[in-house]
This record gives C-alpha cells, structure tokens and sequence, in this order.
C-alpha cells in the first residue's frame, strides 16, 4: 500500500515496526505536493529539504535504537497562522510578506517534539477572516472535487492537502467555524477542540476568545492521533487548560448505545439546500441504527449567532490586529510612496498629525486586503465611544444567553448533530462580491465557539454533482473522546470519508 | 442603520487604516449594510443577562515568576522594517515633519 493511501495510524505504526521509513513517507507526499499544489494553491510554503532532513533523523533515530515520538515520520502541513522559527509565516497577508518569526508555537512545538514531519504552511483567509480561502493575498485555494469550486476558509489550503492526499493530516484554527466548514465542504474530518483544550502561543491572534486550534485528517481515528499531541496545559498560553490530556484514541470503538443525539428542526429552514438536508437526516438514521437515540432540542438564540459573532469577533480582531504598525516587524509604506487620504480628516484634506501616524496609516491601508479592514472598521466603530453599548456589550449579552442554550440542551442530550454548512462547496467569486452573504455562510458553526464547546465536522454524503457533503456533531466543554468516539463509529457504518477526488486517484 | 461617510473617515484614522475617496466610498456602503445586519440584536431581550466575555469560568492565572532567557536583540529586530542595530526606526512621533 502507497503512503498516501494509509491511514496516519497506520503510517506510524509502519514507520515505528520498521516496515517504512520515515524518509520514504516524507517522499511520497512531497512528490505528490511537487504534482498536485499547481492546481490547487493549498501550500504558502514547502519546506522540501527541512522535511526530509527531518525525516532522515527520524530514521536514524530509529536505526540507533532511541526512542520515537508517537508522530515519528508522520508529514504534517500546518496552516500558516502558526509561528514557525524556520519558515515564513504570513497568515497568507501582505502585511507579514518576509516576517520570520523568533519562535515556534507551542503546537508546532509539540509536533517537532512528537517526532512528526512539518511539510508546509498552507494557504488560508487572510489572518482567518473568511469562509472561502479567496481572501488570500496569494490567490484562493482550489476544492480537489471541483477546481472551480472554494475549499471554504479559512483553514482551506489544511482542508484541501488532506483532501487531494498531498498531507495524511493537518493543523487548522477555527474561530467560527474554520475547521469545519472546509472539512466539510473538502469531504475530510476536522475537530475544533474546547476553548483552551490547546495551546494558541503563536497562533497570529484573530479573536483571541474564539480562536482553538485542531487537528484536520480523513478519519476521526487519525484526528485523535494529532489531537492527543497537541493538546494539554502550556504556561505560555493563559487560557489553556491545566486538565489531564485523555488518550483519545483508545476508547473510539465502544458503541453508540444510551447516546443521545439532539436534533434542532429549525436547523432545517428555509436556507438549507434539500441535497444537504437529505443527507444529513440520512446520518441521523444511521447513528440511530448505530445505538444513540434521536432527540428534537430547541436552541432558542441559535438565529442571532451569525450577528453576535460579527460584532465579537471584528471587536476582538479589532484590538489584536493594532500590532501591526509597520515599526515592530511586517509591511512599512515607503514615505512619498502612494498617498491615500488621511481617515480622519477628509474634510480638510490635510495632512497626518505626524509623520509616524502617516506611517502607521499607509502601512497598514497597503498591507492588509479589503475584509481584514472591514472587520478592523466594524470592531473599532462598535467599541468606539457611544456605540459600545448598543453592540459590542449587547453582543456579550446575548453570547451568554447563545451559551445559556448549550447548557440546557446538554441537560437533555449528549451531543448536537446537524449540518456543518447549508449548501455544498460553493462556486470561487460566487459570494466575493458580498460580505454579508459570505458571513451568512458561518450560520452553522459560530455558536460552537461562542459557546466555548468543541464540535467536529466529517462527510455524511455527496450532492448528485459529487460535491461532499458535511455533517457536524457538537459536544459539552472537554467531551472530545465522545466527539471522536461517535465520528469514529458512524465513519465504520459508511465509507464517506474513504472517498478520494478524481485528482487524487488520477496520476498525471 | 446608516453610517454617514464622516463616522467612517472618523474610525478610519481611530484605526489607523489610510481611506481614499473611493475606499470611503465602498466602506460607508458595506459597513452600513453589515451594522444593519447585526443591529438584529436590540430585539433581544436581555435586561437581566450579565455580559460574556469568555468562555472559561477562568479566575487569575498564575505561574512561578522564574527569569528565563527572553529574545536577543537580534531576534527581536530581525523582522523589524527598519532597524539601527539596537533599536526600531520609526518616523518623527511628533509633529508633521518628514519621514524616517
């Protein structure tokens, strides 16, 4: 069996008896990125000769006798909002061309440290803004099951190599809804662990009371592999837990029996393609046939998740992205480069009230594209004085009655099951020309994160036009191991996520 | 909701974002419609709801204050735009004068 074909549990376990080398894995995906990644844009960076010096050590390592991390000759792609001392690290902005950072993340850390191959940096949404991947500054990533379809975002170029089998397994961050959705609309598995199950020291902040990093693979086997290493208490991160890491993959195969599922009708509206919906309900039956009950839950304030989350998180993303003032480190305007209008003052169309305003002003109207700036003008004008209030305190209001919601349906139920995006992938420049239909297409995936719980999202399906179709489970703070446990059994009933598109069956 | 062209000159330079003519333009259109979009929420009711701002029931976190090695100079400059060695160069901070 190629590589690329096995399962990343079984890859380790292969490279760990000795029956593969870690160098060969490491080949096999590079040549596999060298062929594929000009059609689908999913890496910034390949960083060919640093995995698989990488790789070699690894297999020396093994030769000597030493002892192997429990990644050891695993290729993984890392989404390039991550920090890594080695490679460029972009968050695929202008604004960050040429920045290296002076450290790694903790994540990238614990990966090194698990003796896994970083491959790459992959291609996402502007510091994370956007359920697309076109609001890249270095083009929009490709779907693998339709070139001419979005990935979604803003973890799409992660989605996108699992997908086309150019990574076993990937790193993603999800602030609303950016692991899912592209997992679901790539046809792979992605998890959003809970709040503070995973270090964010070096994750680029986009909102930092929503931002978690997790594991994106092509089973839920393979996502508790990644999830097992990188979760767990960091000092350098204050919002980690300091809570004992399960072994997650151990207890993925006892059955469904006495789970209860809700299903929220309204879910069901007006706005969900009948593809999906069939589909959806679909895996509903089939976790029914697996053992768990069934149970229709209300989520009375679910409607105002997609209006509460864009007033936190432009607020939160607001005062995190105020670091870049072109002094420190990223993009500087040239003086008596383009001149643009100073904000404040139009009316007199005079100058900067100093040369360093003018400076940070320039700098970042050239660095950052147009739906950062929407989000940094929308945040800024709802925590501005007489409007914090009416939007931003009110949006932390209804937040608690959005968690409230959680709380009580977790009364009733184990999990939430539902669709992960309304309709399958979506034409690229379908939604470009419109912010707020783009925003809409957050509807399923917000509240997860304003609520602070972890949700995973895994294919239930496929549209008559052979597009994925996703489905999303949601769970209580810290309930991973059920997460994983039920994506894990339904993913044994059926074989979705075995599906591989054309492109990456297809040698060329 | 509507925001005139002059509240989003006004936020432009509170957020340190150069606008032009046209950008004013687009950003007065797009962040009338999307605070339109969100000004949803007065609906709700929620006179006895106390703000969420986190999701962790997180009280102070401490850790042991131990010194450690931090960044060199070096490494903290090594992605500055410009640098002379031992500090960050920045234009005049006061005053309308030139560049750095």
């Amino acid at each position: 069996m190629q590589p690329s074909d096995m399962s990343a549990v079984d890859l380790v376990t292969a490279v760990r008896q000795g029956d593969l080398t870690a160098l060969r894995a490491t080949e096999v995906f590079l040549e596999r990125i060298e062929r594929l990644d000009g059609q689908i844009n999913a890496f910034l960076a390949v960083d060919r000769e640093g995995a698989l010096r990488t790789a070699a050590a690894i297999d020396a390592k093994r030769k000597a006798g030493k002892p192997l991390g429990p990644l050891a000759g695993l290729p993984v792609a890392v989404k390039d909002a991550l920090c890594t001392s080695d490679l460029p690290t972009t968050c695929a902005s202008k604004m960050l061309a040429g920045f290296r950072p002076p450290y790694d993340a903790e994540v990238v850390a614990r990966l090194r440290a698990a003796d896994a191959v970083i491959v790459g940096k992959t291609n996402m949404d502007e510091f994370a803004m956007g359920g697309s991947n076109e609001n890249s500054a270095f083009g929009p990533v490709h779907n693998p099951w339709d070139l001419t379809r979005a990935p979604g975002g803003s973890s799409g170029g992660s989605a996108a190599c699992v997908a086309a089998d150019m990574a076993p397994v990937a790193i993603g961050s999800d602030t609303g809804g950016s692991i899912r959705q592209p997992a679901g609309l790539c046809g792979i598995t992605g998890l959003k662990p809970t709040y503070g199950r995973v270090s964010r020291r070096g994750l680029v902040a986009f909102a930092s009371s929503l931002d978690q990093i997790g594991p994106m693979a092509r089973s839920a086997a393979d996502c508790a592999l990644l999830l097992e290493t990188i979760a767990g208490h960091d000092p350098g991160d204050a919002t980690s837990l300091d809570l004992p890491v399960p072994a997650y993959g151990t207890d993925l195969e006892r059955p469904l029996e006495g789970v209860r599922i809700g299903r929220v009708p309204a879910h069901f509206g007006a706005g969900l393609d009948p593809e999906v919906a069939h589909a959806v309900e679909e895996a509903f039956a089939a976790f029914r046939a697996a053992g768990a009950t069934i149970i229709d839950i209300d989520m009375p304030h679910a409607d105002a998740g997609v209006a509460t989350y864009y007033l936190v998180a432009p607020c939160e993303a607001s005062s995190n992205l105020a670091r870049y003032d072109g002094a420190h480190y990223g993009h500087r305007a040239e003086p008596g480069g383009h001149r643009a209008e100073p904000g404040g003052a139009p009316a007199s169309g005079g100058g900067f009230e100093s040369a360093l305003v003018e400076m940070y002003c320039r700098s970042r109207a050239e660095g950052f594209g147009p739906e950062v700036k929407r989000r940094i003008m929308l945040g800024t004008y709802a925590l501005s004085a007489g409007y914090y209030d009416a939007y931003y305190a009110k949006a932390l209001k209804v937040r608690r009655l959005i968690r409230q919601d959680y709380l009580d349906a977790f009364e009733k139920v184990d999990l939430i099951g539902g669709p992960v995006s309304a309709t399958a992938a979506f034409k690229l420049g379908e939604k470009s020309g419109d912010p707020l239909a783009m925003y809409l297409v957050d509807l399923y995936t917000v509240c997860t994160n304003l609520a602070g719980v972890g949700g995973i999202s895994f294919p239930c399906g496929f549209t008559k036009g052979g597009l994925p179709i996703g489905f999303q489970l949601q769970a209580p703070a810290l309930a991973e191991p059920l997460l994983l446990r039920a994506t894990d059994r339904y993913q044994h009933l059926t074989d979705w996520h075995r599906r591989r598109p054309a492109i990456a069956a297809r040698p060329r | 909701m509507s925001l005139s062209r002059n509240d989003v000159a006004k936020v432009g330079l509170l957020a340190r974002l150069a606008l032009s003519d046209s950008d004013l333009d687009t950003m007065t259109r797009e962040l009338s419609s999307i605070v339109g979009f969100v000004s949803q929420l007065e609906k709700i009711d929620t006179a006895d709801v106390s703000p969420l701002a986190h999701p962790l029931d997180t009280q102070n976190v401490f850790r042991a204050d131990v010194p450690k090695p931090s960044l060199t100079t070096a490494e903290a400059l090594q992605s500055a735009p410009r640098h002379d060695g031992e500090c960050f160069l920045v234009p005049a901070v006061l005053g309308d004068t030139g560049a750095a």
